[in-house]
């Protein structure tokens, strides 16, 4: 059996339900054991811009997008201007008869920038600059075309139901578009249904009306249109699967790993971590009472970390998720947080900088920020998740890593991973082991002291509220009980203290959690964070043409483990550095810790995530000694 | 045991200057704790920074000496994961009202159950004597060059526009009214706000002791000078909302903003509004999370034998395929 990949993208206004229609497709896709990838990409705007949805399914392990569409589905003009062109010349377009006479022009919507490059397409094959020139220039490369009237079938629906209201429903054009495209496809019904009973299952009514749409549709198309050449296949679900959107697996990773306070500020792309860890406040744990999280929603993200390194000195774990500009809010607390060996995490999922930068879009920016974010040297750890299913066990981990090392850890996310969903292993929560370092749960006598000097530099660690634990915190140097202390041997003793945690950082974590080696080649990629998927994927694509790359995946990386990293590359002849930031951040990491340079460098700062296909043609270049030291990759809308 | 107010001292060395009026915050606050019997680990000292930030280190409770303005943030997150502990906030007017002001203003409006005592003598002492937020405008205490140009903040106005449910105000030469005013704030169910007149004997030469004691403030019919400081129960003032009608809130709120506005020849001192018909915060999060009280973040179970014991089937069932 031919193996199915097949790329599906809708878009249209936001707030006009394209997340919808995608989370009806991607349900209906799993719901068939098809494994899904899904990014959204959407603009930092409330209705009206545009946004859209490209979801890969395919009966293989996918963890990326690729450049091509194989079917893209349109219910506004703009769609078609922006996406039709990436269609495969054997892919198809279902799009709404009603707009092909717009002009490019009259989409206000679309930027100058934009609509000069589109000009100059369209130009350069001679079409007109309307939806018709677009839809002509796809016909001439020979994708199929699907002219469908959603408006008229929206009437026709209503004529057969008698019910008139249905007339002007357009808030279920998507579900209508989906629909469509689903019988093209060959999706069996039921299970379209089923998706989109369970999307809209918090509204009932809703609900119905929506499958009432979604069948009429589904059966037009299967009476009007032969099957499309790409076909869905049911195949045999793999039990335990799970379809998981990025924010959500850090927040059950928090649930899971008892993290019971997390306060925030609103920000793209963090905050919906925190309002699913609202959503889900109580749970149940067992041969216990119930527990709960306390989310609190603060004035600032200053008050935000303030609030977690309170909670924490209760000996609650408790984090806060952020984004860059409130990052930088933090940067003052985070070395408190530093002086006095507090606990804490940072769930950081970064996006485009500086300042406001894309605040909706995609980068890896801040990797340097998060390593020396604060005034002073203080020690910190920074570990970063390379995919949604990794971020899940690595919550548990940081919170780990926080109370044995006794230090704040910075979690990097990324836009990326928040936004992708995909399919992926049911989340197996004994898998990840709790470890709460020399957190005390009684003291005797009356000579606590909290920063007393220990061999091994890490202190017996007291809460508030706990007897014979009192202790004091200063965000000056302390002595080992926490008052203030001047004293230069004192200080020197209480840097070298606290400095001495980082090696033990590089001891204790297992090495496989430092570094991942996916199998390591004389050409040798090194990355970090989410652009694991793509990568991945790409080498996947050279190794069936026999091109052997290797690739280590950085999730260490303060303090950076130079020696782990220098013994895996011992044999490396060329270094390839992939990440998405202007700077090359790991780059100048690697250059700084390693005894070789990097050779290549791979980067990507249009906000707008990698594609494999983009990192095999780059690769590609390089193995064919055709490549310039720097490449900078662009695609994507 | 009955606790000693010895037990509730450090041995750490005082570095305030001598005359300093916030001796007398301390030992009011010793005295307190003292007198309510709270055993030392249920007790919590939050400062910020300058010289009332070091309150902390002087009284053997748990002592946490945090950042600049960020005081209150801190204490929050404290109070919240750990409900049972009594928590003092000690912090100075450009702390609070200054770099802290947004903190502050989000603290009245969560209302969580703890004392904030900001020390005010209208300077930054620790920075050698510039201009804090409570300074009144063209006064020109001894190091600034020029007459204070900003307008001042009224701590009291601002603690009741921003729902602070009890708002009061003691002077640190009074010790003893000091001391009952904290541990009213401390009994209060809800955020209490102590707005403490404390001189700066180095960098403040206007507001001194001799000037609140009523130098220059000379009575026009017995040519004598008079005392600036009075006691709001003195005059049988009412602060506290009975009935939590809209008629009587509005009254309550407008006779403490009238008191606010007094100063010069005669300051109130006392409790200036107190509502407890408005829920804490705490009470709030119980009304959602039922056992969140008797289980609070601090002491939930979360693991046993390094495992998980948090259930999360329930979610992960919401996203199977």
């Amino acid at each position: 059996m031919q193996s199915t990949d097949i790329t599906w993208v809708i878009g249209g206004p936001q707030g006009s339900g394209v997340e919808t229609a995608a989370n009806i497709f991607a349900g209906a896709c799993a719901g068939m054991g098809l494994k899904i990838f899904g990014k959204r990409e959407f603009y930092s705007n409330i209705k009206g811009e545009h946004s859209y949805f490209a979801v890969r399914v395919s009966d293989k392990k996918i963890r990326s997008n690729i450049n091509n569409i194989t079917m893209l589905v349109a219910f506004d003009a703009e769609t078609l201007f922006r996406h039709a062109d990436d269609v495969y010349p054997d892919g198809a377009i279902v799009y709404d008869s009603e707009l092909v006479q717009i002009k490019a022009d009259e989409v206000s919507t679309l930027d100058e920038e934009y609509k000069s490059r589109l000009t100059k397409l369209l130009f350069s094959k001679n079409k007109e600059l309307t939806v018709q020139g677009m839809i002509d220039l796809c016909k001439d490369k020979g994708v199929q075309l699907y002219a469908v009237s959603f408006k008229g079938i929206l009437a026709n629906l209503s004529e057969e139901t008698q019910n008139p209201k249905i007339k002007t429903m357009f808030r279920m054009l998507n579900v209508i578009a989906v629909s469509v495209s689903l019988g093209l496809l060959g999706l069996p019904p039921a299970t379209l249904l089923k998706s989109v009973e369970s999307v809209f299952s918090t509204k009932p009514q809703i609900a119905e009306v929506n499958k009432q749409a979604a069948n009429h549709s589904y059966n037009f198309a299967t009476v009007k249109f032969p099957k499309f050449k790409y076909t869905l296949p049911v195949i045999t679900k793999e039990p335990n699967t799970i379809l998981v959107q990025g924010y959500q697996a850090t927040g059950i990773g928090k649930i899971a790993c008892g993290c019971r306070f997390q306060s925030y500020y609103p920000i793209t792309p963090a905050s919906d971590e925190s309002v699913f860890l609202e959503s889900n406040e109580v749970f149940e744990v067992t041969n216990n009472r119930p527990g709960s999280t306390i989310v609190v929603q603060t004035e600032d993200e200053i008050s935000a970390i303030g609030m977690v390194i309170g909670a924490s000195l209760t000996g609650a774990r408790s984090a806060t998720s952020t984004s860059g500009p409130g990052f930088s809010l933090m940067a003052e607390s985070l070395g408190w947080a530093g002086i006095n060996e507090v606990p804490i995490v940072v769930t950081l999922y970064q996006r485009s900088g500086p300042s406001t930068g894309l605040p909706t879009r995609h980068g890896q920016d801040d990797l340097m920020f998060a390593i020396h974010a604060g005034h002073g040297d203080f020690p910190r750890i920074v570990y970063a998740s390379g995919d949604i299913e990794e971020s899940f066990y690595d919550t548990g981990k940081c919170f780990n890593f926080a109370e044995i090392f006794q230090m704040p850890v910075i979690h990097m996310m990324d836009k990326f991973i928040a936004s992708t969903v995909a399919t992926c292993k049911r989340f197996d929560p004994n898998l990840i082991t709790i470890d709460r370092g020399k957190l005390l749960e009684k003291i005797e006598g009356d000579d606590y002291k909290r920063f007393a000097f220990t061999e091994d530099g890490i202190s017996p660690r007291s809460r508030l509220g706990l007897e014979n634990g009192i202790f004091w915190n200063t965000g000056d140097e302390s002595d080992e009980r926490g008052h203030i202390s001047e004293d230069p041997v004192n200080r020197v003793q209480k840097m070298d203290k606290r400095a001495s945690k980082l090696n033990l950082v590089l001891k204790t974590i297992p090495k496989e959690d430092q570094v991942v080696s996916y199998g390591v080649s004389e050409l040798c990629v090194v990355s970090w964070g989410s652009n694991k998927g793509p990568i991945l994927d790409a080498l996947e694509m050279l190794k069936k043409e026999g091109l052997e790359v290797g690739f280590i995946q950085i999730k260490l990386l303060q303090p950076f483990p130079t020696d782990h990293v220098k013994s895996l590359l011992k044999g490396v002849k060329t270094i390839i550095d992939i990440e998405a930031n202007q700077s090359a951040q790991l780059g100048s990491l690697l250059n700084e810790h390693l005894d070789k340079k990097v050779d290549y460098y791979i980067l990507k700062y249009t906000g707008r995530p990698m594609t494999c296909t983009e990192i095999y043609d780059s690769l590609k270049k390089i193995l064919e000694n055709k490549a310039e030291k720097r490449q900078v990759l662009t695609f994507g809308a | 045991m009955e606790p000693k107010l010895s037990d509730y001292k450090t041995e750490v060395h005082n570095d305030w200057c001598p005359g300093c009026g916030d001796f007398g915050i301390v030992s009011a606050i010793q005295m307190a704790l003292t007198e309510m019997k709270i055993p030392r680990h249920k007790a919590a000292i939050f400062s910020g920074i300058g010289c009332s930030g070091k309150t902390s280190h002087f009284i053997n409770v748990f002592g946490i000496h945090t950042l600049h303005g960020r005081v209150l943030t801190f204490a929050q997150g404290a109070k919240l994961a750990n409900p049972e502990m009594t928590i003092i906030v000690a912090g100075g007017d450009g702390d609070g009202l200054g770099i802290g002001a947004g903190h502050f203003v989000a603290a009245g409006r969560r209302n969580v159950d703890m004392t904030y005592i900001i020390f005010n003598n209208a300077v930054y002492g620790l920075t050698k004597g510039q201009a804090s937020p409570t300074l009144q405008l063209g006064l020109k205490t001894k190091s600034l060059p020029q007459p204070n140009v900003n307008q001042s903040v009224n701590p009291i106005g601002l603690a009741i526009a921003s729902g602070f449910t009890f708002v009061g105000r003691g002077y640190s030469y009074d010790v003893r009214q000091l001391k009952d005013l904290i541990i009213a704030a401390v009994k209060h169910k809800g955020l209490a706000f102590l707005d403490v007149l404390q001189p700066c004997p180095a960098y403040n030469d206007i507001n001194t002791r001799d000037w609140f004691a009523g130098l220059g403030n000379i009575d026009q019919t017995t040519r004598k000078s008079q005392p600036r400081i009075y006691k709001l129960e003195d005059i049988g003032y009412d602060p506290v909302v009975h009935y939590g009608s809209e008629e009587e809130v509005n009254e309550k709120l407008t006779q403490a903003l009238i008191k606010a506005n007094e100063w010069d020849a005669k300051i109130p001192t006392g409790i200036f509004y107190q509502n407890e018909l408005i829920a804490p915060y705490e009470q709030r999060i119980a009304d959602r999370i039922p056992n969140y009280l008797e289980n609070p973040p601090a002491d939930q179970p979360i693991s046993s034998g390094g495992k998980p014991i948090t259930d999360i089937s329930k979610i992960l069932d919401s996203l199977e395929v």
